[in-house]
């Protein structure tokens, strides 16, 4: 059924469309929209799940640890401050090996305070043994709920995953989306089978004390095994919605004109639309440039990467975050990944910090300094904050 | 003849790994003995996380969900939806939290989930201070105690602060069971929890553990210092059903508070005026106790 949606109610929708029966959940700019929506659907009797008004995020998320634990599919959904404020039981879910599956609307961080896009939340999270998916579009937003569960929920995974959305770009911009029919989406994921459970006839204990010599360490292999089998998952359930809804998600990385590109710009969420149109204008100028938007994050396409690189003489990453150590985050993760494997520069570009616009005039010229590193062979610099106040260059 | 009314079932096994003369673990035992197998546990950070036994190890024949520090009230609620949503109402979920995790850290979610109504209990084994991290003070932390973080030095660094009362403020969120109690008197423990599990909706628990290791007192003491903590008033044991004040215990001729303080070392410091402030402190909420009862049982 064709709808017009925000991408907070097409949240709201994969959520309800995947019938977890426990949610909790407090509200915070820009996520607010989508727990109201789900709470609406569960006083209209459209949805059937338990709606836990928690005091907090940390009990949001405690709330939802404790309710998978007991054996029930969970789900929710927050944004910045309040993913932050959760962060000591966001490990505490992916140590527990709890499928939980929560929407993060990206919001900058304060002080100032801002309730605008920036991906300093999710990124700062990055460590704490969650799936990260970024969305591009509401379509997106949606689907991504529906297969994190799917992945999520394998028992040779059994990690939770985090389903991000740009604030306001997406949570309040309205798309026509095409929601998929219940009975197709219940057939897909299929009923909730927990690997493990609290359950008085057969008690056991989780989460208990344990020693250094004890399997502390081999849980958190165990942990960074699922997240490299999450790769293969992740992969056969992309492919299998794309036949069963008739879309078309590539898993990790959707290329757009990468083929033979001088340099291609590596983004995150929305700024791939903006990028790719940019990439339209340029190349009928005869430019060859491409855009690589990374959908997955966590597990991070370290295999994806090294073979863009093969195919291009420089890579531009666009972050929009900053995490004062070398570069930002997919920049520093990208090299990373491309160290002993090529040695074509790349460089990063900080920006739409706090919400700032990323205008297409902006990342044209960011595309034209990645053409003219790629043909100098070596980048000016490392890391380049693009569109500061009083800064000429990029407007 | 009296019947016994201790239940002979029994969820904790041997092993716990508690101190010796451990108030906290008799006050597990009976509080399973008193709710059954049909049970399950959330714990989070504290003496009780250690208690039952290195992984894989584990003393409790009920299933248990260990947690971090202050999520309890958050944790019960989660469990008991799920339950309810699985069409698993007859199963007691359980908070059972130190007084740190309850009066402090973790007082933001346990307001909120006797707020919200969820038919839970909360146990809160008082054993007057972060046990667990080496006697530090709590807000649970009687007037005039020693701790590690209250050493007295110089200065007379003690904690001088009124203890905190926890049940008054369940009381405050109008839920339909509160009550206190401590080992020294199992069989008013159980049939208070007995009476609880009738009761649909939250139900909170004090229970007074004392804890040779921190209030500095020899093992064999515990349930002494227990049964003083009643007699002198110092811990009065009540209920509050629907808001109605009921004391389970009056003791006759109170002692004085200290008989009760002089078998612990964490109060040994006090001077004769100090301990003349205490006993005032104790004599004036037993009085307001007593107020509450007449003012709660008035209307019938
Ligand atoms: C967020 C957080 N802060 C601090 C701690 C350290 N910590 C663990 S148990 C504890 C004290 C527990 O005190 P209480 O709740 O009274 O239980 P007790 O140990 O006395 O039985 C503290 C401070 C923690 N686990 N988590
Ligand atoms: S420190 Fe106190 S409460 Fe903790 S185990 Fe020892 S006696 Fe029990
Ligand atoms: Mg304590």
């Amino acid at each position: 059924m064709k709808m017009i949606l925000t991408g907070n109610e097409s949240a709201a929708w994969g959520a309800r469309l995947s019938r977890p029966k426990v949610i909790a959940a407090y509200p915070i700019t820009p996520q607010t929209s989508i727990i109201e929506t789900i709470a609406s659907f569960i006083a209209n009797g459209e949805m059937d799940a338990r709606y836990i008004r928690v005091e907090s995020e940390h009990s949001a998320m405690a709330a939802c640890i404790a309710a998978q634990n007991t054996g029930v599919r969970t789900y929710t959904a927050t944004s910045a401050h309040g993913l932050a404020l959760m962060h000591e039981v966001l490990i505490w879910a992916s140590g527990a090996r709890l499928p939980i599956v929560m929407s993060v609307v990206n919001r900058a961080m304060a002080p100032p305070w801002s309730v605008w896009t920036d991906q300093l939340d999710t990124m700062a999270e990055r460590d704490s043994g969650w799936i990260q998916v970024y969305t591009q579009n509401n379509q997106e937003v949606l689907d991504s709920i529906i297969m994190s569960y799917k992945i999520a929920e394998k028992h040779n995974i059994l990690l939770p995953t985090m389903v991000i959305e740009d604030a306001f770009i997406l949570s309040h911009t309205s798309e026509g989306v095409d929601v998929p029919e219940q009975k197709k989406v219940d057939d897909f994921i299929g009923e909730y089978n927990p690997a493990f459970k609290l359950d008085p006839e057969e008690p056991a204990g989780f989460g208990s004390l344990i020693m250094p010599e004890g399997p502390y360490m081999e849980f958190r292999y165990k942990m960074a095994l699922a997240m490299e089998e999450a790769k293969k998952e992740i992969k056969k359930v992309v492919e299998e919605f794309n036949e069963t809804f008739n879309r078309n998600y590539s898993p990790f990385i959707e290329e757009y004109r990468t083929e033979d590109a001088d340099a291609i710009m590596f983004v995150l969420g929305t700024i791939g639309s903006t990028a790719k149109d940019v990439v339209d204008s340029m190349r009928s100028e005869g430019y060859k440039v491409g855009v690589a938007r990374l959908r997955y994050f966590r597990p991070f396409p370290a295999e994806e990467v090294r073979r863009l690189a093969k195919k291009t003489n420089m890579i531009g990453v666009v972050d929009r975050s900053y995490s004062f150590g070398p570069g930002a985050d997919l920049f520093a993760e990208t090299k990373s990944v491309l160290y002993n494997h090529t040695d074509i520069p790349v460089k990063n570009y900080v920006m739409g910090l706090g919400g700032r616009d990323i205008t297409p005039a902006i990342l044209r010229k960011v595309f034209l300094d990645m053409l003219h590193i790629a043909k100098e062979g070596v980048a000016d610099k490392e890391i380049e904050w693009v569109g500061l106040q009083g800064d000429e260059r990029w407007s | 003849m009296k019947k016994l009314t201790i239940p002979e079932e029994e969820h904790m096994l041997s092993g716990h790994t508690a101190c010796l003369g451990c108030g906290a673990t008799i006050a597990m035992r009976y509080v399973l003995k008193a709710l059954g197998k049909n049970t399950i546990l959330s714990i989070p950070a504290c003496c009780w996380a250690v208690i039952p036994g290195v992984y894989p190890h584990r003393t409790l024949d009920v299933p248990l969900l260990y947690t971090a520090f202050e999520v309890t009230g958050a944790a019960i609620s989660g469990i008991r939806e799920a339950l309810d949503a699985m069409g698993k109402e007859d199963v007691n979920v359980v908070g059972f939290a130190g007084d740190g995790g309850t009066a402090d850290i973790g007082l933001q979610a346990l307001s909120a989930a006797m707020e919200r109504g969820h038919n839970v209990f909360y146990i809160m084994y008082d054993n007057e201070a972060y046990m667990n991290t080496g006697i530090q003070r709590s807000g649970s932390t009687p007037m005039g105690a020693w701790t590690t973080t209250t050493p007295g030095g110089k200065k007379r660094m003690y904690k001088w602060e009124p203890k905190k009362s926890v049940a008054e403020i369940m009381v405050a969120h109008h839920i339909p069971y509160v009550a206190t109690a401590t080992i020294a008197y199992p069989e008013d423990m159980i049939a208070k929890l007995k009476r609880a599990k009738e009761i649909k909706g939250p139900k909170f628990f004090q229970i007074l553990s004392p804890c040779p290791t921190g209030w500095r007192h020899a093992p064999d003491k515990t349930v002494e210092i227990s049964r003083l903590a009643v007699q002198t008033n110092v811990f009065p044991l009540y209920e509050v059903i629907d808001g109605k004040y009921k004391i389970s215990i009056k003791p006759k001729n109170p002692k004085p508070v200290k008989e009760y303080l002089r078998l612990q070392g964490r109060f040994r410091h006090l001077t004769e005026e100090e301990i003349e402030k205490i006993q005032r402190h104790v004599d004036e909420n037993w009085k307001a106790l007593l107020k509450k009862e007449r003012c709660s049982q008035e209307e019938e």
